[in-house]
């Protein structure tokens, strides 16, 4: 992972204990949460945030190494330093989470989403929803006479972005994966 | 070499295995196959209580009393959910106990079967954690496991979903030894340069302070000794919250008494103005610190605790020590006796001064005239007619509560067990049962309220059956004496269904369950009537009639920083403004 290894349930932390814990300042954070793959672990994860009032803004979830059953949560969360704080150290006391990675600040970070978007018009309209599509490099993969299925991938503001430009061409639906990140580099 | 054996054999085995004595259950249709066993063994005792809300209670009795985990063992549906309010109690307090419910066999589950609910579902933000066991393979690990979990870090709830068809097939039992529990590890010591951090702190400080939780106890007797070392060896004064009491000996001679909402005057005071607070295993909880914004404005804090989550949650903390309290105390001790026992003597001096000052206001102050028992003086004489005996002391909720916090004195660890972060009506009694089994030959006593007491009082078929002699001790005022207080200084004295009408004759419900009842409304003749209840051998219920409209105080209004308490009946008069109104 990144440069600052963060072991679990760990507060003497400097990364983030440098700044002012209880600020006002509502700031936006990817988490990584490892976790053994058993029934009700990721009901405990939401429980954790619903119970205690925590914003979760796109979840993903799944099996990442099929041998060892463990599977990847990545949530991305908005809070005040000190709501952060409490969501990664009350994350580490659930029993099957193995570690918390706040891919905020642990260095650079790379984020990728999905989307589905169905559009459908005729005309003008066709014709430039699929320039636009070829713009952002998203690809047709499904089509009729009056509507296309486009499959994009990107940072969120890239899909939010194309989804705004959709919405004027005949978007009548959207499907998104929520966040998928990883650290960059080499650890 | 794995032995073969059926899944509800296992659990017998597995909980003998663990040391397991006793056992707080009511069978059902789901776990007939583990009373079965239990039947065929005399290893593990078995109690029989009379409603599933006092099994848990009896456990968390029982661990606080011994600090070991307490067990209890109830049916699918309506069993399980009737343990909800022990487990919630059980996590708040950080109590460790382990509780096995049956449940629907595993074809069955989610087919709306009897007796079904979703165990697991319902007690996961209740236990620290749970599971359900769908192969009777997994279950002997599983409950290793458990109580792994249950007895590691900050103790807490566990509980173990088992359906039926689990304990009829049979499958491989694994030992606590070779049972897996490497991915719970919490860490016990604490970070040396913050420790040395707080050394340098402590060297320093001019008005020093040790606050202190139920983190000591749960830690273990080695750690209130280190605490009673290093206190008394620094001599900075400490006080500790309701449920610390007794990790520091009540007559120690820098014992400050508990403080918080109804605490001592000079605990708060001390706690407002000092310039170096020491957490040991507290949690900074809304009944300690009144108004956040104004909680010891001028202090240092330094933090002390297992649990990484309790840090940095209410209140910012200088020096956070993430550890176990007892390791972290051993090594401050070491580490400050390294560098030369330093303190700051003379200011400390002051400090004690100051604190003495406090002391002379004499919070606790009430004044017994004329027939009718004031609830101060009930407690004050349980107290010195008790204090001399091997005593445990287990409480139920509200003003009775306080004044036994206020007024009783605890010399040792484990000996109070009261519901702290829950408050939860009707733990006491259940709660005295556990002590009692634990201490067969001990004075326990449940200091109650009568309203609390009824919510639970089906437990006296339980005391009269296994022969327990618990004292249940009733300041009845007949009244919610903390919910009248309250409406009286808050919601214009509009009393609104805090009476308890139609209150039972308690002597004749106490001989209704072949048990011995006590009556006494005459100060008098008081200290006998309590003498009576302690030399009597067996279950007794004392019914203490006393002054109705008794307020407890001091009293930390809500919304109400530390030195802004009420001593007394005089200038309550608009003492929560409208903003404390909604805080609890």
């Amino acid at each position: 992972m990144a440069a600052l290894k963060i072991k679990k349930g760990s507060t003497s932390h400097s990364a983030y204990n440098l700044r002012p814990a209880f600020s006002d300042v509502q700031e936006k954070h990817t988490l990584a949460v490892l976790v053994d793959n058993e029934p009700g672990v990721l009901a405990r994860v939401i429980g954790l945030f619903s119970g205690r009032g925590y914003n979760i803004e796109s979840l993903t979830v799944a099996e990442v190494d099929h041998t060892g059953h463990h599977s990847r949560i990545t949530v991305v969360t908005t809070g005040t330093p000190q709501v952060i704080e409490q969501i990664k150290t009350q994350l580490g006391r659930i029993v099957p989470v193995h570690d918390v990675h706040d891919l905020t600040v642990e260095g650079a970070a790379v984020e990728r989403e999905l989307g589905l978007f169905k559009v459908t018009g005729e005309g003008e309209k066709r014709i430039e929803a699929l320039r636009l599509a070829e713009i952002f490099r998203a690809n047709v993969v499904d089509s009729t006479l009056e509507s296309f299925v486009f499959e994009i991938t990107g940072a969120p503001e890239k899909i939010d972005a194309f989804a705004d430009l959709m919405r004027p061409l005949g978007l009548v639906e959207v499907a998104r994966t929520g966040v998928a990140a990883l650290s960059r580099g080499s650890a | 070499m794995a032995r073969q054996m059926t899944g509800a054999k296992m659990v017998v085995q597995a909980l003998k295995d663990q040391g397991v004595d006793t056992v707080f259950g009511y069978p059902g249709g789901a776990v007939l196959p583990i009373y079965d066993e239990i039947f065929q063994q005399n290893d593990i005792r078995h109690i029989l209580v009379r409603h599933e809300q006092g099994a848990v209670h009896a456990a968390e009795g029982y661990a606080r009393s011994t600090g070991k985990p307490g067990v209890a063992l109830v049916t699918s549906g309506p069993g399980a959910t009737n343990a909800v309010t022990g487990l919630t109690d059980a996590l708040l307090d950080s109590i460790p106990i382990v509780v096995l419910t049956g449940q629907v066999p595993t074809f069955m589950i989610g087919s709306d079967a009897f007796q079904e609910a979703d165990t697991v579902g319902i007690t996961r933000p209740c236990t620290k954690h749970n599971w359900l066991v769908k192969e009777t393979d997994r279950l002997s690990q599983t409950i290793h496991e458990a109580f792994h979990v249950a007895t590691s870090g900050r103790p807490g709830p566990v509980l173990i979903d088992i359906p039926k068809d689990v304990q009829f097939a049979s499958g491989d039992y694994v030992s606590p030894k070779a049972a897996d529990t490497s991915r719970y590890q919490p860490q016990m010591k604490g970070d040396l340069a913050a420790i040395t951090e707080l050394v340098e702190a402590i060297e320093k400080a001019e008005r020093p302070v040790f606050y202190t939780g139920g983190g000591v106890i749960n830690s273990g007797p080695a750690a209130s000794q280190l605490l009673r070392e290093l206190v008394d060896a620094t001599g900075i004064p400490i006080t500790s919250t309701l449920m610390g009491l007794g990790a520091y000996p009540a007559s120690g001679e820098n014992w400050l008494g508990m403080l918080g909402m109804h605490g001592l005057y000079e605990a708060n005071m001390a706690m407002h103005g000092c310039d170096l607070m020491i957490c040991v295993g507290a949690r900074f909880d809304d009944r300690i610190t009144g108004l956040i914004s104004a909680f010891s404005p001028k202090s240092k804090k330094a933090h002390i605790d297992i649990d990484p989550s309790s840090i940095n949650k209410v209140v910012k903390t200088d020096i956070p020590i993430v550890g176990d309290v007892g390791h972290v105390l051993e090594d401050i001790l070491k580490v400050w006796k390294a560098r030369g026992r330093k303190i700051n003597r003379a200011a400390v001096d002051k400090w004690q001064g100051q604190i003495d000052e406090w002391r002379k206001v004499d919070c606790l102050k009430y004044k017994q005239a004329g027939k009718v028992i004031k609830p101060q003086y009930a407690i004050q004489r349980l107290e010195e007619l008790t204090k001399g005996h091997d005593r445990y002391v287990t409480t139920e909720v509200g003003q009775h509560q306080m004044w036994a916090a206020q007024y009783m004195g605890f010399e040792d660890p484990n000996r109070w067990m009261t519901s702290g972060g829950l408050g939860t009506m009707g733990y006491g009694f259940p709660a005295s049962i556990g002590v009692q089994m634990a201490h067969p030959d001990s004075l326990v006593i449940n200091v109650a309220g009568e309203a609390s007491w009824l919510m639970n009082m089906q437990e006296m078929g339980t005391a009269v059956q296994f022969r327990l002699p618990v004292k249940q001790f009733i300041l009845n005022n007949e009244r919610l004496g903390m919910v009248r207080q309250w409406q009286e200084l808050l919601h214009g004295e509009r009393y609104s269904h805090s009476w308890s009408e139609a209150l039972p004759d308690f002597v004749k419900l106490a001989e209704a369950f072949g048990a011995k009842g006590i009556y006494c409304d005459n100060p008098d003749d008081l200290d006998d009537a309590i003498l009576e209840m302690i030399n009597h051998d067996g279950p007794v219920i004392f019914d203490c009639l006393v002054e109705k409209h008794e307020n407890c105080f001091p009293m930390i209004p809500s919304g109400k920083p530390h030195n802004e308490m009420l001593l007394g009946e005089a200038s309550t008069q608009g003492a929560i403004e409208a903003g404390g109104a909604v805080l609890v």
